[in-house]
């Protein structure tokens, strides 16, 4: 335990005063205890890992690049309709009438719906259920669904939907933080308490005050992060097929199947047992596809209606509306350090521009505030989030969900406090940093960290003593550190039921197969079940078969949000996993007469410890003696997290079972005439725990930071306000082209520095690396440009008119030239 | 309803002759999708921006959203299915799921085209060459690094391979 970590007191404070109690104090039942096995979850199975840690192919790599692979899109059904939905044109607007009957009378149409056919609320989060599948009586941003059709092909749907006509009465609309507030009569969300308020969150953990003034530099700054978007290259799809027995199955696009089956059954008033969700593979998510979409209800809708499959697929500009993205945030932070270094008191404001309805938005909200205790312990934290309502698409969970926009701030105040108190950021980090087996202010428990061995190696990697406040002026590194959670410690809704299943099944052919209800879109969490039953039970990977993400064949598993997977499926994985090989080790030893713990299996061979070369035989055969022994091979597993969060308010949301932990070092090039900024590298250090598959964490780092480079410099989901010929909160250009996320010609070089700290509850040890890696390339590359240029750039995205505008605003040379010679004064002072 | 179909033409595609009903407006990448059932070009804008219908005609990659398939009569088109030899994958394909070079594996097989034509007209490309003419396929997973250290594996081997025959 870190001497100065500690456990908060907090008091929380709540402005809608929900009903129910979300982020509930700790729960009294028992929760379930996942089993422990000698040598722990981290051990290997045989000696030393087969598998695992190698550098494998992913189960279904071959698939994709054969583009054998098949995508929602991909699949046709026999009789299948294609669906389409109206959209508003305006951002706000009454719907008076809807009239179809134009529509409805071209041939090749079969249906029309609107929001009258599908009035049930939903909701991602069971106590903000606002949305519906089409709107009812309002639209609320510029292409809320309205209506819905199904024809014979795409193009007459679409004819279908001119043919509509929507009388509107339009209102006033809000599109940002401060209309949403200074307007509350002009309310987007009739579900908000009050106004256009959202969520409001405060938040406090010991004396913020006394610790502030306690300090010797104090740091008072606001920053703006700009929204963004997913934009996975896969546009949303959809398939819903109602059969004649009554029983509705739907094909997705999907991250979180599960949910999504809840969701289907309640709005179209279906027993849940009737419904059936199916993800094929999924060409990108991001967090994007991590909710019920308008699409799948109304494909299901649509198919219930005709008793044909119906297929929707969004356009790429209706995946900009559909959007669910980075939220923009406006933060303003009062951060105290002492002049050794030590961080005092934190105290934070935080307003973020929500969209039109609620999505993941009340925990976004906790977010903003609860992961940010972590890498580095401070005395006293609070803050204030509120979130409003703007008729905008709808933001949401970005990879990195609700803490990026915070990490931002909060690293570039260090970096201007460890300059006010003359020190080295690099080393100011490590001052504070809060260790292993800590608490954090907030009453987080971290275990495993190995946030000290990422900084050494992006100190290292990037030669960061050679060239931090040393380079030629247009030339810098910037350095920050994150935090991110392995999985939320509790299940959206309410339960006490295991958070990840697996079905095991062994072939007496030596063949196995994993059922699960994963969800793969990309990161590899198929990969992951593969190689823990391959190294588990000695088996080749390609002589396993992942089945995955199909609710009628699976074991529920949440799916692939909170960077849960592998720590979570990979712990179900390697329960079900081991009580086979215990069937199998014991079968063994009573045929060989040794003990079952000298049974070892490994790359196709069963053998004991003993006597290696007599007692041996093909895992195949081992498959067959345990079958003959024990009846037909197959087990369950699962994973329950333990109880584990602040007990207060809210004090659940940001709770983990493992935190990782990243630290990058970003070199840019700045041009001060052109205010053009190029990111020449970034090195990334990443804390996984244990990386299962070395090739699938790398890629997840540099996707990664990738993708936090994007934020900086490049992205902007913004939109125009009112002007001759259209109203306000028209999409600025929904399209890729317009919108802008990098090509392979901007992208800089990323180099990978993978950290192995190896926890004591993750499978084999390992923790998340599919969003931490993204939260400090922002920061890291703000803080760069101040290396490069003298100008903090506290505002996104760091594009050319914005650092031109800084480098005119004051003398950024005159800054530069200081901050070197206090880093010359810095390093004799460190000589002395 | 079904719309009344169009003419019907011959595209070459993959080395086969395949006939198929086209209308005027019938997009190639329309045509290989739907009605040819090469599913593995994908759709990820139907504009031209993205790159993953990229098809190559001719030795050139040709973006199939925005191109008319009327217009690809009798040309040699090359999809994504067409890459492997029987069932041996091309070593692109080999070295991009050696590589991790696909994670979603949406914008894979417009990329694999885009590197195919690259690596048929300059077999020994450098980075910049490899950035350069993968600018047109956008990929949100991967951050470009393990597509480029793919392309440099399948270079490398084919030249060896090209060596030692």
């Amino acid at each position: 335990m870190s001497p100065r970590a500690r456990s908060g007191a907090g008091k929380a404070g709540d402005a809608d005063g929900m009903k129910v109690p979300e982020g509930r104090h700790m729960p009294e039942a028992e929760r379930l205890t996942p089993p422990a096995w000698p040598g722990g979850r981290s051990a290997p199975p045989s000696g030393e890992f087969a598998v695992i840690g190698q550098r494998t192919r992913k189960v279904e790599g071959l698939a994709k690049v054969t583009g054998r692979a098949v995508y929602a899109d991909d699949i046709q059904l026999p009789r299948m309709l294609h669906g389409k939905l109206l959209r508003s044109v305006h951002a706000h607007a009454r719907i008076l009438e809807i009239d179809a009957s134009a529509a409805l009378a071209l041939p090749g149409v079969h249906a029309v719906i609107t929001g009258r056919d599908l009035p049930t609320y939903y909701g991602i989060i069971p106590w903000t259920e606002d949305e519906q599948a089409l709107c009812e009586e309002k639209a609320r941003y510029v292409g809320d669904a309205i209506a819905a059709v199904a024809a014979d092909s795409e193009y007459l749907a679409e004819e279908a939907l001119r043919r509509i006509r929507v009388h509107y009465e339009v209102l006033p609309a809000v599109t940002s933080i401060e209309e949403a507030l200074e307007h509350p009569e002009r309310q987007v969300n009739e579900k908000a308490r009050e106004g256009n308020v959202s969520k409001h969150v405060h938040l406090e953990f010991g004396d913020v005050e006394a610790r502030l003034a306690a300090a010797d530099e104090t740091v008072e700054a606001e920053y703006w992060y700009e929204g963004s978007t997913h934009a996975p290259i896969e546009p949303h799809c959809a398939i819903g097929d109602f059969d004649a027995t009554g029983f509705l199955t739907v094909i997705s696009s999907t991250q979180v199947a599960h949910y999504l089956h809840r969701d289907l059954a309640k709005v179209l008033d279906l027993p849940t047992q009737r419904v059936r969700v199916i993800q094929p593979v999924v060409g990108g998510a991001f967090g994007g596809k991590s909710e019920s979409f308008s699409l799948e209800f109304c494909a299901a809708k649509l198919s219930m209606l005709t008793g044909r499959p119906v297929k929707i697929l969004y356009t790429r500009e209706e995946v900009f509306y559909a959007h669910r993205g980075r939220h923009p945030m406006r933060l303003h932070y009062r951060t105290g350090m002492r002049k050794d270094g030590t961080l005092t008191g934190v105290d934070a404001r935080i307003q973020i521009d929500g969209g039109a309805y609620s999505s993941f938005g009340l925990v976004t909200t906790y977010y903003s505030g609860q992961l940010l205790t972590a890498p580095y312990a401070m005395d006293a934290y609070r803050f204030d989030s509120t979130r409003v309502f703007t008729n905008k698409p709808c933001c949401g969970p970005k990879r990195g969900h609700g803490s990026v926009q915070p990490r931002f701030a909060f690293e570039c105040q260090i970096d201007k406090l460890a300059e006010r108190v003359g020190l080295d950021p690099i080393a100011v980090r490590r001052k504070n940093f809060i260790g292993a087996n800590a608490r954090t202010v907030n009453g987080m428990r971290v275990t495993s960290n190995g946030f000290l061995e990422c900084l050494d190696a992006v100190e290292r990697a990037s030669d960061w003593r050679a060239k931090f406040r040393r380079l030629p002026y247009g030339r810098g590194l910037g350095v920050a550190g994150s935090m991110y959670i392995s999985g939320t410690n509790y299940c959206i809704y309410p339960n006490e039921m295991p958070q990840s299943g697996v079905q095991l099944k062994l072939d007496r052919s030596g063949r196995a197969t994993v059922f699960c209800g994963a969800s793969d879109i990309g990161q590899g969490v198929d990969s992951v079940l593969a190689l823990i039953v391959a190294e588990e039970l000695g088996l080749d990977l390609r002589d396993i078969r992942v089945v995955a993400a199909d609710t009628d064949l699976t074991p529920v598993d949440l799916g692939s949000y909170s960077s849960r997977e592998t720590f979570m499926v990979g712990n179900a994985c390697l329960d079900a996993a081991r009580k086979l090989r215990d069937v199998i080790a014991a079968a063994l030893a009573e045929r060989w007469g040794c003990r079952a713990d000298q049974v070892t299996l490994a790359k196709g061979v069963a053998c004991s410890t003993r006597d290696p070369h007599k007692e041996c035989m093909s895992v195949k055969d081992a498959f067959q003696a345990a079958e003959a022994k024990s009846g037909t091979l197959g087990s369950v597993g699962w994973y329950q997290t333990p109880k584990l969060g602040g007990d207060y308010r809210g004090g659940t949301i940001g709770a983990s079972p493992a935190y990782s932990f990243t630290a990058h070092v970003a070199e840019v090039e700045g041009d001060p005439e052109t205010g053009f900024v190029r990111v020449v590298k970034l090195w990334v250090a990443h804390d996984c725990g244990r990386a299962l598959s070395p090739v699938a964490v790398e890629g997840q780092m540099e996707g990664s930071a990738y993708m936090g480079f994007a934020e900086a410099l490049f992205e902007q989901h913004d939109f125009k306000p009112a002007a001759v010929g259209h109203g306000p909160g028209i999409h600025d250009g929904p399209s890729l082209l317009d919108y802008r996320i990098p090509t392979s010609l901007d992208t800089p070089e990323f180099e990978s520095l993978i950290v192995e700290s190896v926890d004591p509850e993750g499978p084999y040890g390992a923790k998340e690396a599919g969003e931490g890696p993204l939260h400090p390339s922002v920061p890291a590359i703000a803080n760069a440009i101040y290396d490069a240029l003298g100008i903090r750039c506290d505002r996104l995205p760091f594009h050319p008119p914005r650092v031109l505008g800084l480098l005119k605003e004051g003398d950024a040379r005159a800054r530069w030239e200081q901050a070197r010679r206090q880093r010359d004064g810095v390093a004799v002072a460190a000589a002395r | 309803m079904e719309r009344p179909a169009g003419r019907v033409c011959r595209l070459k595609v993959n080395g086969d002759v395949r006939e198929c009903a086209l209308e005027p407006h019938t997009t190639l990448l329309e045509a290989l999708r739907y009605g040819l059932g090469l599913t593995g070009s994908k759709q990820g804008c139907d504009k031209g921006d993205c790159g993953a219908c990229t098809v190559v005609v001719d030795g050139q990659p040709v973006l199939a959203c925005i191109s008319l398939a009327l217009a690809f009569e009798g040309r040699a088109v090359t999809t994504v299915e067409g890459l492997a030899r029987g069932a041996t994958p091309h070593p692109l394909q080999d070295a991009f799921d050696v590589c991790g070079g696909a994670q979603c594996g949406f914008c894979t097989p417009g990329v694999l085209m885009s590197a195919w034509a690259l690596l048929e007209r300059n077999p020994r490309p450098t980075r910049a060459e490899i950035a350069q003419a993968l600018s047109g396929n956008l990929c949100r997973c991967t951050g470009y690094t393990k597509i480029f250290e793919a392309v440099e594996l399948a270079a490398r081997r084919m030249a060896a391979v090209g060596e030692s025959s």
